[in-house]
């Protein structure tokens, strides 16, 4: 199969059927350690990347990146996306015939119609679950146009603020003039990141850890067992928060015994072939190591459809990347994911997504921050999992039939189903099935948005943003929560103690049986 | 295409409510779509008729004294003939042609009303047909038929002394302002303004929704809880009004889920009446508001989703229709991050906005409305879009679609442009809601003759 170049010396025998992996559990690791371009003269000793990957020096591998093509080991930030603030020097305007904003040279990204469009309604400040808790936190209005505003003078320096900001986008949505505010924070943070923040500085490492989770989860899934050990024991929390300040209050995330590209794998891939009916499935880096009962619950269901699933290798979408300002990192998993979508596309498929941050990272940030071939083909062709079979099949007629043990579910809609306008979906797909009754706990936040409440500084931060959803939890019937969002199910978790399912596991329970 | 409903609904604010509220209760299966979140929470949640009926002179020319500016209120020059109408339904005759209270009549005001009674508790004034003065921030009375239960002790038909309370933090809400202006309308009562420190734990520009928080959840400031607290900061200057404050004004930021619970206790440590003046965007009583509409929705079986805009449709004949054409309107693309979804419907009420709400857009070219391509009627010369009184009689203030008595879109020939179409709110031309005050029973009005005409259009 074109596209998906992931040949395994230790797997010789070739795979017909489109979207079979051919690898083993770490046929794509994520290997993001040197990064010459983000602070080239501490590249040799950022303190990460010897702690876990080899450094350009020594000349290794670093394309095993995914054992793909498209990685090089670095993005260059100069193909990052970038405002610029330099006047044109090159004298082609005509001062008697000119648009007053053609004086500035804007760059690729000019985010100056967005910032002109902002009349100061304070609704994003409103919608700000962080500012709704933080009484220092300036909110979204100052994160985006006006401080967008103020880096047109060149000695403004991005407010320290900006890594208070949780990437939860809810002030995009909640925008009646479409200023793109995540957009703008991503871009403030990035450079913030870049240009202010200290390489060797324990936030940093912190951060740039946090953000690589895949690498990390990778790495723990080889043995499970023996990381699930570790990271249990107190005395990994008592490091994790006195050396890296990563909280000892949560429990981390149990890694599956077996990933859920290894039984994709040992299932032979896909058991439907259907050229015309294709599916490619970005599953994720939480789905296939931590919860892989969810990507299993999205193949049965799609091949009780009829679908034909394909699943491309693939790197981590980028959203916790976005979140930390890493956007080098970003852009590197993005390349990969963009060509082997793209390839998929080709193939006839469309992307499907079970996790929401996902999703809403290859439809709107990806094309917003990045120039990639073929990005906006993959925006167009992404979907959410449940939203896609709502749109291509008779969901109501499948489920009429269907009858579920009496389950009541305390539902909760992720910030970033909300900004893809999923946040009613899950209660309106079960509202009808007999025995299972959705409700939702409400508009709050969960809070814990990702990395974001995995950091000591913002633990109560995020805790008291979660407050409301874990008393409206409570109120609820049901002792099982339901949502779309690998982390905020760890918040609701958290907060709880209640078991929480993916709308697909309800699904493919009503649908498969 | 499995995403279909009988009626589609386009737009969330208090028109697009209403309409699917309607449609739903005679029994259609309703569909509604929001760009984004809804406009309410920028709304003062009081909910208008009708407040004045602006009138020009036809002999006015050049005389800038003939355009009153109704319900300016401290433009002494130009007063409103009519002043503020204690009978919003008694001057609906009064009103220009091809103004939508024209189109559907009082009736149906009074069921919009009505409808709005039934599904939003915590409302009053629907015991009298009369409008009510509610003091607003700005310092003026606004007539309004339905009011919230918080701004009722403020009532200007209310002899009582007033206290208004405002906090240096709150830069929008000048307490002193609003007390000189309210006596310089000539209230009935004696009225002073004073400003307070609360709390100081709250940064200089925190938002009301902060503050709200924290009298929902009585949380503790320095020490004390925060109803007590804000309280003590009041008590002082009870006696800053003639008579003794019988009742206190703050700005709308006392609670909101908790919100009688907030104003109760306040009363308790006070003594007093405790009310509330909406503020500008954000507003709480409009977040209440939108709360309980969506909550009413939601009762009613109204599917809603909001956070992708409808950019296109699709007609009858197959054509995509965005070149003007004419025609049954078969099904609306959805945008859902850039792929254009179908959602298919046998009726579409179309409530997105006026050129505020931007669902009526302008640029140099002209004026349209981006949705469907209903026809806006507007004068080809852009110089006549506006007069140069920057507070008088605008044109454009009345720019939007025209319809027949069924709010069916009309086109450039004064034909039914989309049969299956209706059109309700501020998308509808003819009216200058701001100057009647008449943008929540405008909404109300054509929202349930929209919402009712497109659950016929299903059964038709």
């Amino acid at each position: 199969m074109t596209g998906h170049d992931d040949s395994d010396p230790e797997d010789e025998e070739h795979h017909p059927a489109p979207g079979v992996p051919r690898l083993g559990r770490d046929e794509q690791e994520a290997v993001y350690g040197p990064d010459d371009i983000v602070d080239p003269p501490e590249a040799g000793i950022d303190p990460v990347t010897r702690a876990t990957g080899p450094t350009p020096d020594e000349g290794t591998d670093i394309a095993a990146d995914g054992g793909t093509s498209a990685s090089d080991g670095g993005g260059e930030p100069s193909e990052v996306r970038r405002a610029s603030s330099e006047p044109r020097s090159d004298g082609d305007l005509d001062p008697a015939n000119y648009d007053a904003v053609d004086v500035f040279d804007t760059g690729a990204l000019d985010l100056r119609d967005g910032s002109d469009a902002c009349y100061k309604c304070t609704s994003c400040d409103t919608s700000c679950p962080v500012a709704e808790v933080d009484d220092s936190f300036p909110g979204p209005k100052f994160q985006g146009p006006e401080q967008w505003r103020l880096k047109r003078k060149e000695d403004a320096d991005i407010d320290p603020s900006i890594t208070d900001c949780s990437n939860c986008m809810r002030c995009d949505s909640a925008c009646p003039s479409s200023v793109p505010l995540s957009q703008m924070h991503n871009e403030a943070r990035g450079e913030y990141v870049d240009e202010q923040m200290a390489k060797l500085s324990r936030e940093y490492v912190r951060n740039r850890i946090l953000s690589n989770y895949r690498f990390f989860a990778a790495l723990a899934s080889k043995t499970p067992r023996l990381a699930n050990f570790v990271t249990g024991l107190s005395v990994t929390q008592w490091a994790g928060e006195k050396l890296l300040g990563i909280t000892s209050e949560r429990e981390f995330p149990d890694f599956a015994e077996e990933t859920f590209r290894e039984w994709w794998r040992d299932r032979g891939g896909a058991q439907v072939s259907d050229p015309d009916k294709r599916v490619a499935y970005f599953h994720g880096c939480y789905s296939n190591y931590n919860t892989p009962e969810v990507g299993k619950a999205m193949v049965r269901v799609y091949e009780a459809f009829g679908y034909e699933v394909m699943v491309p290798p693939q790197q981590c979408s980028g959203t916790p990347m976005f979140a930390n300002g890493m956007l080098a990192d970003a852009r590197r998993h993005a390349e990969t994911n963009v060509e082997e979508l793209v390839a998929a596309i080709g193939e006839g498929a469309d992307v499907i997504a079970s996790c929401t941050s996902c999703s809403l990272s290859l439809r709107q940030e990806y094309p917003e921050l990045f120039d990639l071939h073929g990005i906006e083909d993959v925006a167009e062709h992404t979907f959410e999992a449940l939203e896609y079979l709502r749109i291509h099949e008779d969901l109501g007629g499948a489920l009429a039939d269907a009858e579920l043990d009496g389950e009541s579910l305390a539902y909760h809609a992720p910030c970033h189903a909300r900004n893809q306008g999923l946040a009613r979906q899950a209660r309106e797909t079960f509202a009808d099935v007999d025995g299972v009754t959705v409700e939702d706990v409400g508009d709050s936040c969960s809070g814990i948005s990702g990395t974001y409440g995995w950091k000591e500084e913002k633990y109560e931060t995020s805790m008291a943003i979660g407050a409301e959803m874990f008393e409206h939890m409570a109120d609820v019937e049901g002792d099982v929560g339901l949502t779309e969002c690998p982390t905020c199910a760890m918040q609701m978790e958290h907060g709880t103690g209640y078991e929480v399912k993916h709308p697909l596991q309800v699904l493919e329970a009503a649908v498969v049986g | 295409m499995a995403i279909a409903s009988d009626v589609l609904v386009v737009g969330g604010g208090l028109a697009g409510a209403t309409a699917a509220l309607a449609a739903a209760r005679e029994g259609a299966d309703v569909r509604l779509v929001s760009h984004k979140q809804s406009t309410l929470s920028q709304a003062s949640g009081l909910v208008d008729a009708l407040g004045y009926v602006p009138h020009t002179r036809a002999e006015a020319d050049d005389d800038p004294t003939a355009t009153p500016t109704a319900g300016r209120t401290g433009i002494r020059d130009r007063p409103d003939p009519d002043g503020p109408l204690v009978d919003p339904f008694a001057a609906v005759d009064r009103l220009p042609e091809g103004h939508p209270y024209r189109l559907v009549g009082t009736d149906a005001l009074r069921a919009g009303l009505t409808l709005f009674d039934e599904v939003v508790d915590g409302y009053r004034g629907s015991h009298t047909d009369r409008n009510a003065l509610v003091p607003t921030f700005g310092g003026t009375v606004k007539p309004t038929a339905r009011y919230p239960d918080a701004v009722a002790a403020g009532l200007a038909s209310d002899d009582r002394p007033m206290l208004v309370v405002g906090f240096r933090s709150l830069t929008d809400f000048d307490a002193r302002q609003v007390a000189a202006r309210l006596e310089a309308t000539g209230v009935p009562f004696p009225v002073a303004g004073v400003e307070v420190a609360f709390p100081a734990a709250f940064r200089d520009d925190a938002a009301v929704t902060r503050f709200a928080r924290a009298l929902d959840r009585d949380e503790a400031i320095d020490g004390t809880p925060a109803r007590r607290a804000l309280a003590a900061a009041v008590e002082p200057h009870l006696d800053a009004v003639e008579g003794g404050a019988a009742r206190i004004g703050f700005p709308a930021f006392l609670g909101d889920d908790a919100a009688s619970a907030v104003r109760a206790d306040l009363a308790d440590h006070l003594g007093a009446d405790v009310f509330e003046i909406p503020m500008g965007p954000p507003s709480l009583p409009g977040l209440r508001l939108e709360d309980r509409l969506y909550a009413a929705l939601e009762d009613a079986g109204v599917r809603y989703e909001t956070g992708n805009p409808v950019v296109g449709r699709e007609l009858a004949d197959g054509a995509d229709g965005r070149d003007g054409a004419s025609g049954r309107v078969e099904s609306l693309l959805v945008d859902r991050m850039g792929t254009e979804v179908p959602y298919a419907a046998e009726a579409v009420v179309l409530a997105t906005g006026g050129l505020v709400g931007k669902g009526i857009h302008s640029d140099r070219e002209g004026v349209r409305e981006p949705v469907l391509g209903c026809h806006v009627p507007h004068p080809a010369e852009r110089y006549e879009w506006y007069v140069d009184d920057a507070l008088g009689d605008q044109p454009y203030a009345r720019f939007g679609v025209d319809a027949d008595d069924r709010l069916r879109p009309l086109d450039a020939d004064g034909a039914v442009q989309f049969p299956n179409v209706r059109v309700a709110g501020a998308t509808l031309g003819g009216a200058d809601v701001a100057r009647e005050k008449s943008a929540s029973g405008v909404s109300l009005a054509t929202g349930l003759v929209a919402g009712r005409e497109a659950a016929a259009e299903v059964a038709r």
